[in-house]
């Protein structure tokens, strides 16, 4: 029976993840335009960072080709880890109380926004990363992606980079569910954006801060989203550097998860909805 | 079986002069009144009633509905609607009702009707039979054959609003709450929305407890009234009651909000 019943549960939150999928498909233009913003990006980046390397290649802490990597790579899965791109119907739904409409069905809203979450992000990623990687792939020297190390790092790529997904949302949950508590989540969103963007390596990959600055960013939540995928790809990480990394995310997504669906379900119980 | 005893549900509301000098002043220091939305509120529904509930804006209707769907949970009172206390374990309490907020939308709004509605029957676990009678049984009574394909924003108002109601009785609820479904409807979706509570309600033997402004959705539909006015009950029993004299049943209920000072 419990099993039965933990069954229809992951059904129900499935059915969730496969609508906001198959809505997320259906934004083709925005898609288009993404792509050409990404890849424009990426290539101003990349352009960037070739003049300082041409000024001293040994005084950086990655290899040329290693950034490369990681910019494209860090281009073509935006939609993964930008936490700016938070669903604005979550909030909107929290503020003008739509939420009443979830808090009457059988479902936890957690979980129900947890893979909503996880599927308009895929949605966004399938439909962008593809022309970015193949046009990165095929671009001349020394702006070329190149392929990873080996095959075992492209396996540890691919785990990472979902948990790095899952970590980048149960970091977002927590913003929508902290909202639940203010009147406006636009505070809370600024704040937190603008933190994660610094910490997690999204303007500069965290090899090039120095010293006890990138000691502590690297503990942070922040280094367990884009940092670790992308750093193993590219290959600027050794093996115990890969293990360590990888158990600090595991870490942090269950830290992020317990504690996130602790505050919706205290959040569910004081939540006040107005106007009506 | 709704019960609800001795139930007070209040808020808290900051208040404020108009002005900038008192906005800033209200950084420090805020002001707060406690508003008693519902104070005191007792009654029983029966099994397969339809019990119109009215009251002047403001006078708790909504907080009733949402105590009542386990939204909300109340200060103070107990509440048991089918042996269940609704704020208490509340997934499993509301596989068995419906509700309809007529100024909210369940419907997803940049997809087909049919996609919001499959989406529901995997959340409430509708089995596969149950679902594709009920959903004929209201593209039937609810005229929607044409709009299940249609995207939600495209629809007008009524027609939402048909979806809306139809969305909310997918999982066969034994209750069903309505806050406001005529609201804003013109008079043909007026008339098919109350056509088909009533319908329902005789069909199904549904439990149907609706708010409304409308007095003819109320002389249409229900033969007990529940008025409540500042949070409390003033009244509880039929048209008639209210309908004394022989004045048309808007006028009535005025006079009866002037008598209450309400």
């Amino acid at each position: 029976m419990r099993r039965h019943l933990r069954r229809c549960d992951m059904k129900k939150y499935l059915a969730f993840f496969n609508l906001r999928f198959s809505m997320g498909l259906q934004y083709r233009t925005a898609a288009l335009a993404g792509v050409f913003t990404q890849f424009f990006w990426g290539f101003l980046e990349i352009m960037a960072f070739k003049a300082f390397y041409e000024t001293d290649p040994a005084s950086f802490p990655m290899s040329f080709d290693a950034t490369v990597s990681y910019i494209w790579m860090q281009q073509a899965f935006l939609a993964f880890f930008a936490t700016w791109m938070m669903e604005n119907e979550i909030f909107d739904s929290i503020v003008n109380g739509n939420i009443a409409y979830e808090l009457c069905r059988p479902i936890r809203i957690y979980n129900m926004w947890f893979a909503r979450s996880i599927a308009i992000r895929l949605s966004r990623a399938v439909l962008r990363c593809f022309p970015i990687l193949i046009v990165a792939a095929f671009v001349p020297e020394p702006y070329r992606m190149h392929a990873p190390h080996s095959l075992l790092h492209f396996g540890l790529f691919l785990f990472t980079l979902a948990t790095g997904l899952a970590v980048t949302v149960a970091f977002c949950m927590l913003v929508y569910v902290l909202s639940f508590f203010t009147i406006s989540p636009q505070g809370l969103r600024m704040v937190f954006t603008s933190l994660v963007e610094f910490f997690a390596g999204a303007v500069i990959p965290i090899p090039f801060f120095t010293g006890r600055m990138r000691q502590i960013m690297e503990i942070l939540p922040f280094a367990s989203m884009q940092n670790v995928p992308l750093r193993i790809y590219s290959g600027s990480m050794n093996a115990a550097e890969m293990k360590y990394a990888i158990l600090l995310q595991l870490m942090w997504l269950s830290i992020l998860v317990v504690s996130g669906s602790l505050l919706a379900r205290c959040a569910e119980r004081r939540v006040c909805v107005q106007g009506g | 079986m709704i019960q609800m005893k001795h139930v007070c549900k209040s808020y808290k509301i900051a208040k404020r002069n108009a002005g900038f000098g008192q906005a800033v002043k209200a950084l420090w220091k805020r002001e707060y009144e406690m508003v008693h939305a519902i104070n005191d509120v007792s009654f029983t529904i029966h099994d397969g009633e339809m019990v119109g509930y009215i009251g002047p804006n403001g006078a708790g209707k909504s907080s009733t509905i949402k105590i009542l769907s386990g939204i909300l949970t109340p200060d103070s009172g107990t509440v048991l609607v089918n042996d269940k206390i609704p704020y208490k374990n509340r997934i499993e309490y509301v596989r068995d009702i419906g509700v309809v907020f007529g100024q909210r939308s369940q419907l997803w709004w940049d997809v087909p009707v049919i996609d919001s509605f499959e989406l529901l029957k995997d959340i409430y676990s509708i089995s596969k039979p149950m679902y594709h009678n009920n959903l004929e049984e209201l593209t039937l009574l609810l005229d929607l054959k044409e709009l299940l394909r249609t995207p939600v924003r495209q629809l007008s108002l009524g027609q939402r609003m048909r979806c809306e109601i139809a969305a909310s009785l997918l999982h066969s609820p034994k209750i069903l709450f309505l806050d406001e479904p005529t609201i804003g409807l013109d008079a043909v979706s007026k008339l098919a929305v109350r056509d088909f509570i009533k319908k329902q309600n005789e069909l199904h033997k549904t439990t149907v407890l609706l708010t409304t402004h409308d007095m003819q959705d109320i002389e249409a539909l229900s033969k007990r009234i529940i008025l409540i006015g500042k949070g409390q009950i003033l009244l509880d029993g039929t048209l008639q009651d209210i309908q004394k004299g022989g004045a048309s049943i808007d006028e009535a209920i005025a006079q009866l909000y002037k008598d209450y000072e309400i």
